[in-house]
């Protein structure tokens, strides 16, 4: 590492702490409905959407109304995802005559993109028309990211209400999200991705004669507007197949910088948000914090093992899959967020990755993507580990725990465990039933402890809603695209859901006055405690598999052995 | 029942607001100030589209600055690299078989051993492009004279990393190869 990338981490950590209560205090303040700077051009456009789609705005829903919209605006938009591909056949804004995308591609893209995992099993260029793009994919690029901020922003109202039933109403909460938030800033990112070269343009492929008379496709399309969301929505589903390394999506290290800020620009700033929710903004600080140190962490481990040499290929400096404007801390930073987040955007290819690198990817997603995690999903997921840590908390002392002024019951502690077991046990499962299909085991790619890694990151990122791939494996078969379609389906749903639920519990109870007895969650000793609970768990759930798989290839790449 | 109109309704206006009328807001806004870029940032050489500068192509012949390898020959459709593992024997022998390729015995610039992550990268090191000046000259039936010339070449084209921090120094190789033409 040189000085310019000390220079550019520190700009970009500055740049979070500084953006964070901006941008933390305007959402608390369009969540709560109050007006902001863009209610005089946006505030027509929320009133008509709630006009045409019917929506009573003052309904406050329990928390079983809100799962139930929830979970039909999902599914009924997985629909509509899975007829767009199955269709685009038919369909115009199709120059190359692309055919509908086959049934398991389209169920398991459909799953995806509305999970907000963005796991793709197809090349874009080569599968989607302009139009799949734009009316399937960039739409539910926006719409799962606003279901993810609505679920976290609904489980800060639980919190924050005393004695109600109401958890807010999913639909304002969506379209608030969407309207205010969302395309706003994808807005202003896509046009400013433009000027660094982006493309966003509708005309067809441009056949190229190569000054050496070779020949060359160059694919064109609406990049911009759909990257722009994908990372700001932590989505990462890429225009190209290569994703944020293909030159027409992320083309210069000034907008590589500005891709890796879009990520992580959101879930930062929703701990602000929830800080102010709740009435404690020490304590959003302290979980922004919390996950601060956890990324520098993983950032630094990746670090020294991407800028140490690979004794199997017998080089100081390993570039197979980076690309040379992003270089080594380029490439490693934009993984460990991509990662931290559950983004899955990527600029350089991560089974190429050192193998410590690659097991540092891996474990940001296998801790539930909480290291500032998915749009609203990190803050939802970060918040199920600070319930347990404050039961431990109050385990240890022998009272019964509260947080923020609730008291943690057997109901709520019951549905937390849920959360954090059901993607746990999928990843494993899912894994454990793969490594011994021959199915399965044709797909790899590599062979030895990488050849594990490749199927144990297809569980992992699929299960954490990620969607970054150990890409040797070949994910496009019927197998992997159902197997990874429940895994994305289960690991979103079977933590949202219980996370309103905790949420309705919560909004039910009393308010408890804080007494001397109570565990303090605004204190430094709180993050490192939650820091702590996080590795514990994140530790003894996944440590056998981090073992068979980097681990044991981190040591036989040191003694040069290949496969 | 009523979640399910509501969802539908929904999904459409949402479609028509983010999946219409944003790409296409972006389109016209990005077009109007960014024509060029828009639109793959293309060059032309007399009326004729002959690439992209952002978009990596293949050089084969000697008198050229080569591409870094690519896993897909830099064909774009689709993008990608290898995913070859860090402990890859393929990789490894690639890796080999391209230190041997490169003759001289020096240490061969590791960009150039390694295929980029999209397959298109448009860029080499300076490094990979100083080392190739030997090839050049000898190629195009060039004295040691103008090796200077060359030189000076790829160090006007080289990029400083972006805003002096950002990204690594990098020289785009078609650019390069269109300049070095010109050189006669």
């Amino acid at each position: 590492m040189q000085t310019p990338d000390f220079v550019q981490l520190s700009l970009f950590i500055l740049a979070l702490v500084i953006f964070t209560p901006i941008l933390g205090r305007f959402m608390a303040k369009v969540f709560d409905g109050q007006r902001t700077l863009l209610h005089p051009i946006l505030g027509p456009v929320e009133s008509a959407i709630y006009r045409i789609s019917g929506v009573d705005r003052s309904e406050d829903m329990s928390w079983k109304r809100y799962a139930v919209s929830l979970m039909w605006f999902n599914i009924l938009g997985i629909a509509v995802v899975f007829l767009f591909l199955r269709l685009q056949g038919f369909l115009p804004l199709n120059s190359s005559s692309l055919p509908g995308v086959g049934w398991h591609s389209a169920l398991n893209t459909a799953v995806s993109f509305v999970t907000n995992t963005n796991w793709q099993g197809y090349a874009g260029e080569t599968t989607m028309s302009y139009l799949s793009q734009m009316l399937a994919l960039s739409v539910q690029n926006f719409l799962s990211a606003a279901v993810g901020m609505a679920v976290a922003i609904a489980f800060a109202r639980g919190i924050s209400r005393a004695s109600s039933e109401g958890i807010g109403n999913f639909w304002t909460d969506v379209i608030r999200a969407t309207t205010y938030i969302l395309l706003p800033l994808s807005l202003l990112f896509a046009v400013v991705l433009i000027g660094e070269g982006v493309i966003q343009s509708f005309s067809p492929y441009v056949q190229v004669t190569t000054i050496e008379g070779g020949s060359q496709t160059l694919p064109m399309g609406p990049a911009a507007s759909q990257v722009a969301i994908k990372q700001l929505g932590t989505n990462g589903g890429g225009f190209f197949n290569a994703n944020s390394a293909h030159p027409f999506e992320n083309p210069t290290p000034l907008s590589n910088f500005l891709e890796i800020l879009a990520i992580f620009l959101i879930p930062a700033a929703l701990t602000f948000t929830f800080g102010s929710i709740v009435r404690s903004r020490k304590h959003g600080w302290i979980i922004f914090g919390s996950m601060l140190m956890m990324f520098l962490a993983v950032l630094t481990v990746s670090l020294v093992a991407e800028f140490s040499s690979n004794p199997t290929l017998a080089q100081s400096t390993v570039m197979e899959g980076k690309e040379v404007r992003f270089g080594t801390f380029g490439s490693t930073l934009f993984a460990m967020v991509t990662t931290a987040a559950s983004c899955g955007a990527v600029n350089a290819l991560h089974s190429s990755l050192s193998p410590l690198t690659g097991a540092m990817t891996l474990l940001n997603m296998m801790v539930g993507e909480v290291i500032f995690g998915g749009v609203g999903a990190g803050l939802y997921g970060m918040l199920l580990f600070v319930i347990m840590t404050v039961f431990l908390a109050g385990l240890m002392v022998g009272r019964t725990p509260e947080y923020l002024g609730k008291r943690i019951e057997a109901r709520e502690m019951t549905l937390v465990i849920l959360a954090i077991l059901a993607p746990s046990a999928m990843i494993l499962i899912g894994t454990g039933i793969s490594v011994v299909s021959p199915v399965a085991l044709s797909s790899l790619a590599n062979t030895g402890p990488h050849g594990f890694s490749e199927v144990l990151y297809a569980f992992t990122s699929a299960s954490a809603n990620n969607g970054s791939a150990f890409a040797g494996l070949n994910a496009n078969t019927t197998y992997y695209n159902l197997m990874l379609s429940i895994a994305m389906f289960v690991g979103r749903f079977a933590v949202i859901i219980p996370a309103l639920g905790i949420a309705g519990s919560l909004a039910r109870k009393k308010y408890t006055p804080p007494s001397p007895g109570t565990f303090k969650v605004d204190t430094v000793l709180f993050g490192v405690l939650l820091i702590g609970i996080i590795l514990i768990v994140g530790g003894l759930t996944f440590f056998p598999a981090l073992v068979l798989g980097p681990v044991v290839e981190h040591l036989l790449m040191l003694q040069g052995r290949s496969f | 029942m009523k979640s399910i109109f509501i969802s539908l309704r929904l999904l459409l206006v949402m479609t028509v607001l983010t999946g219409i009328v944003y790409p296409i807001a972006v389109t016209l806004i990005g077009q109007a100030i960014f024509p060029r870029e828009s639109s793959g940032s293309l060059i032309e050489q007399n009326g004729k589209v002959i690439g992209s500068s952002l978009i990596g192509q293949k050089f084969a012949q000697d008198k050229y600055f080569w591409s870094r390898p690519s896993a897909n020959d830099y064909n774009p459709l689709p993008s990608g690299g290898s995913n070859l593992a860090p402990t890859s024997k393929k990789l490894s022998d690639s890796v080999r078989e391209l230190s041997a390729k490169y003759t001289g015995g020096v240490t061969v610039p590791p960009d150039m051993l390694f295929s980029s992550a999209s397959g298109l990268d448009p860029h080499i090191s300076p490094e990979s492009a100083i080392f190739q000046i030997d090839r050049i000259l000898k190629a195009r039936g060039w004295d040691e004279t103008r090796r200077d010339s060359i030189a000076a070449l790829v160090r006007k084209y080289t990029a400083p990393r972006q805003m002096g921090f950002l990204g690594e120094k990098r020289v785009n190789v078609l650019a390069l190869n269109m300049a070095l033409d010109g050189l006669g």
